[in-house]
């Protein structure tokens, strides 16, 4: 790829730079906000349970790996902060830093989803598997399958998005490396950002509502 | 590598300090649903950091706050328009029902 020019012009159907900018964010928010929707059905089910047998849920948070669970929060809280980093070292021109900040952020994504296999792994062995290998003698089995049921779904399509945020964060590094982005263009870079963090704020509320339920119960 | 821009790193260290106190918070016995209010209370705070100050939604245009509202106006839409029908709903759960088999009701199975 080329080194980007020094005055990039506007694709033809914007007048100006920051139009075209401003238009790529904003389509980036109307998809987030149908992915809000997409992790809302889910969460729906969730708070339906959760009002429904609220002992049974309490019961299964207390089985959740809370460690894995905080470390993880820790880990992708860290991951926006270097992404945010990145975008505003992007728009100064620092190159070097955009790069690195970058594959941070990338080792910080690859470094959750290796906890969370992990966390799936002990979970496997103490077969709280839905529809695989459950098994669990509690007087709210039941409820606690359900639990398992959507933690595996929540957590697992929140990991699909990390794992494509990862893919998208790579493709980035590797075309600042090459000096495609600019403090004129740097749109895909902030666009990037902007479903990093959303995948971020998804797991702040997954982690109160998988890890902290019932941690004040018995 | 220049320091990161202080603003940033205020976010990063106020989310970590939010991320201990909810973790902590959560082992304090609070009387009926404070402990779950607490905690999505800290996960709102958390989540306008994020918004606010990584984002930039509230310095971005009004059309891109607009898709953003949107989101959340419909989600609210979403669990108003079900708790109208799951909140309304007089079963009385103790313990794991069993699921309903459709036969409770045929005749001779009374």
């Amino acid at each position: 790829m080329p080194e980007a020019p020094a005055n990039p012009m506007p694709e033809p159907q914007y007048a100006t730079m920051e139009q075209q900018a401003d238009t790529a964010a904003f389509g980036m928010w109307v998809f987030l906000a149908t992915e809000i929707l997409f992790f809302g059905g889910m969460l729906l089910a969730y708070t339906w349970l959760r009002a429904s047998y609220p002992e049974g849920v309490a019961e299964a948070g207390r089985h959740t790996r809370i460690v894995i669970g905080s470390v993880n929060t820790l880990v992708l809280l860290t991951s926006s902060f270097t992404m945010a980093w990145a975008v505003h070292a992007a728009e100064h021109e620092q190159r070097r830093a955009l790069v690195r900040l970058l594959a941070v952020t990338a080792l910080l994504g690859l470094l959750f989803l290796g906890l969370k296999g992990y966390e799936y792994h002990t979970e496997w062995t103490e077969h709280l598997v839905p529809g695989l290998n459950f098994h669990e003698e509690s007087a709210h089995a039941q409820a606690i399958e359900l639990f398992y049921f959507l933690y595996f779904l929540l957590t697992g399509i929140h990991g699909i998005h990390v794992t494509i945020g990862i893919g998208l964060i790579v493709v980035m590094a590797v075309r600042a490396r090459r000096g495609a982005f600019s403090s004129r263009y740097y749109t895909p870079v902030e666009v990037t950002g902007l479903y990093w963090h959303f995948v971020d704020i998804v797991w702040i509320f997954l982690y109160p509502l998988i890890y902290l339920v019932g941690r004040s119960g018995p | 590598m220049k320091a990161p821009p202080l603003p940033l790193l205020f976010t990063w260290a106020a989310l970590l300090g939010l991320l201990a106190a909810t973790l902590g918070l959560a082992y304090v016995p609070m009387p009926g649903p404070m402990n779950v209010v607490v905690a999505l209370g800290i996960s709102v705070a958390k989540a306008l950091l994020v918004l606010a100050l990584f984002m930039k939604l509230f310095r971005a245009p009004a059309l891109t706050r607009a898709a953003a509202a949107a989101g959340l106006f419909w989600l609210a839409i979403l669990f108003a328009l079900s708790a109208t029908d799951y909140l309304t709903r007089k079963v009385e759960h103790a313990g794991d029902l069993p699921a309903p088999t459709g036969r409770e009701h045929q005749p001779g199975n009374r």
